[in-house]
């Protein structure tokens, strides 16, 4: 069949571009336009050039969001995905309880986030809160409004119990694709339990956890909402990720040009990562089609 | 390697069998022997995986005790057993390479690593997969996975009995031929006690040394591929083994002839009267198409020629019949008559064969 040549057609292509452009790129070039001058109010700018960039490159409070946030981001995993596999693992695989399990699980992803913040500020508090109060009973000196490490503990626990539920429905969903004559051919081998986990689930795995893993990571790279409702950032800048320390430098101080070359950096490392994990399951793909 | 025995087998998958239908798997009493291979045959659902499953220690049966040797396995779990398996569809390691999965079954078991080596050298260059063992498994055809499976079934000399189930369902038709001849090969070799399922007819009859057939549940016939060709002890024997199935036609018995809507039938001995339904059996390979007063006579509906031979489709008083003619003969236009071969004629009642009472043909076979 002979290729049909209409270059009319790329007019089909406009309203995908109008969209695009109204979601998407005006509202980043306004980001663009904002990173490169400096305003002192009364809509008057004045071109700054790269200066706001070379400030957040250089900027000791950046650095610091942005290693708490690597640090929380890693946490995080290093907790959730792990935990979630064992959750899934030790969910029955068919009947009544395995549909009590799932709804279980799905309750604590179907909570607002700000709602998840207040619940975990209330429960940590030592007057009314049910952990707080315990801990303070228990004779362990408990306060995360003051304490850093009672205040990443806190967040930690909280993102824990929010979001590990859908670690374990990504894998329990891999984990019941597996097909039984693999167990069965297993136990043949003799296997250990340990190798059929190594062996066979964990491989057939492979392509979910992927996602989970991206997920959580973007999640946890941009969490807002929970933190700062339930320490605000605090104590001091403790628990200041990037987004905490992007809204406080925005709105806080108005700082319009280093927050938005802030924002475009935040960007860019988002944009990296997703390239990075988009290469590695296109790759498996390839090789698991081969 | 052991020998099997099935006492008094019974399964159902209901937790209270009342009825007949009950049962997946009716009444079983049987012998297997060491070193033979065996196949399993039947259409899908009459209960081979079941007695498979049985036998691997996957299921427990309802009733009765499964023995391999003079051990009672029943209740021991696949491992203890130590079976080996292949399954339908390829089950291979996909993060090892082809050399690790084969060596899978041998390491978990703490062999040494120099047989272990030269064990999986062996058994790749039995499979024919020397030249990709430092591959690894994923990636690779199902050709190539399936025949990792069957390597994995394999690579242990010490197993009671190998089970396939289905093993060549994924297979190219082309490498199934060379696939069976070299499972066949390697039980000549070994003399492993082999168990194989099966849908396929000429799969059962080429790999196996005793094919057992069965229907609903129901173990029919257990014999050579010649038994259940010459003489099939069901119906179900005779329409699902051959190409076209053996014919069948309601009739009355008397003595040695049988009686088709009016027309005499000779057999090969004398039967006594009969009750139930009756019907005899005849594979097309022994009916002769014949013009003239002598043989049946039928309405020809086609011919088709597939190739070694001619099929004659044909009907008598509304059942079918068909004849294996042979190769590029001609049908004379006034042939509408077929003829049986007396001693081929089998009897059935209620679909189970009868013997004669005496007959030339068995009273030959005492004789030898």
């Amino acid at each position: 069949m002979d290729k049909i040549e209409n270059n009319k057609a790329w007019f089909l292509v406009l309203p995908v571009l109008l969209l695009v452009a109204f979601s998407a790129v005006i509202p980043l070039m306004t980001v663009v336009n904002y990173s490169v001058q400096d305003t002192f109010g009364n809509n008057v700018f004045f071109w700054e050039g790269l200066g706001w960039f070379k400030e957040v490159l250089t900027s000791s409070r950046v650095h610091g969001a942005l290693g708490r946030q690597l640090a929380f981001s890693a946490i995080i995993l290093a907790i959730q995905i792990p935990l979630g596999i064992a959750i899934a693992l030790c969910m029955p695989k068919r009947g009544f309880w395995a549909s009590v399990c799932l709804v279980l699980m799905s309750l604590p992803l179907l909570i607002p986030w700000n709602v998840v913040g207040t619940i975990w500020q209330i429960l940590g508090r030592t007057d009314i809160g049910l952990l707080g109060y315990t801990l303070d009973q228990l004779g362990i000196s408990w306060n995360y409004a003051r304490n850093p490490v009672h205040a990443w503990i806190i967040v930690v626990v909280m993102d824990v119990w929010h979001w590990t539920s859908l670690v374990a429905l990504l894998a329990y969903a891999g984990l019941q694709s597996i097909p039984q004559a693999y167990y069965q051919a297993a136990k043949i081998d003799q296997a250990s339990r340990w190798k059929v986990f190594r062996y066979i689930e964990l491989p057939k795995m492979q392509g979910v956890l992927l996602i989970a893993i991206l997920l959580r990571f973007m999640d946890s790279f941009m969490i807002y909402t929970e933190p700062f409702v339930v320490t605000g950032g605090g104590p001091g800048s403790a628990t200041s990720f990037l987004s905490i320390d992007l809204v406080k430098m925005a709105l806080g101080q108005f700082d319009l040009g280093p927050a938005a070359a802030f924002s475009i950096m935040y960007f860019l490392i988002i944009l990296l990562v997703s390239w990075v994990f988009y290469t590695v399951m296109t790759n498996i793909d390839k090789a698991e089609g081969k | 390697m052991a020998q099997i025995t099935l006492d008094n087998l019974a399964h159902s998958y209901l937790p209270y069998p009342s009825r007949d239908d009950d049962w997946a798997l009716k009444q079983l009493d049987h012998v297997w022997n060491d070193g033979e291979a065996y196949a399993l045959l039947g259409a899908s659902g009459c209960g081979k995986s079941t007695l498979l499953n049985i036998i691997s220690g996957l299921l427990v049966p309802t009733r009765g005790r499964i023995l391999f040797g003079d051990q009672d396995v029943t209740r021991q779990d696949t491992v203890e057993r130590n079976i080996a398996q292949v399954f339908q569809f390829p089950v291979v390691y996909d993060t090892m390479s082809v050399r690790d999965n084969l060596a899978f079954p041998l390491r978990n078991r703490g062999m040494d690593p120099a047989y272990i080596a030269a064990r999986v050298q062996k058994v790749a260059h039995m499979i024919g997969m020397e030249a990709t063992l430092g591959r690894k498994a994923r990636g690779l055809t199902a050709d190539a996975k399936q025949k990792i499976s069957l390597g994995r079934g394999i690579v242990r000399e010490d197993v009671n009995a190998i089970l396939f189930d289905e093993p060549l369902t994924v297979i190219d038709p082309h490498m199934k031929w060379e696939l069976r001849t070299q499972l066949k090969a390697l039980h000549n070799e070994f003399g492993h006690t082999m168990i194989y399922v099966t849908h396929d007819q000429t799969e059962a009859l080429t790999f196996a040394d005793k094919v057992v057939v069965m229907h609903d549940g129901r173990v029919v016939q257990l014999g050579t591929p010649e038994e259940l060709f010459d003489t099939p002890e069901h119906t179900f024997v005779g329409y699902f083994i051959g190409s076209p199935g053996m014919n069948l036609l309601d009739a009355d018995i008397s003595g040695n002839t049988a009686h088709c809507t009016g027309h005499a039938i000779p057999l090969n001995g004398h039967y006594k009267a009969q009750n139930g339904k009756i019907q005899i059996g005849i594979r097309p390979e022994f009916v002769s198409l014949v013009s003239g007063q002598e043989g049946l006579p039928v309405t020809i509906r086609r011919i088709e020629d597939v190739g070694r031979h001619q099929i004659l489709r044909a009907e008598f008083a509304g059942q079918p019949i068909n004849a294996i003619l042979p190769e590029g003969m001609a049908v004379p236009s006034d042939a509408n008559r077929l003829k049986f071969d007396p001693m081929r004629v089998n009897v059935y009642v209620d679909d189970w064969r009868v013997k004669p009472l005496h007959s030339v043909a068995t009273s030959q076979k005492e004789a030898v």
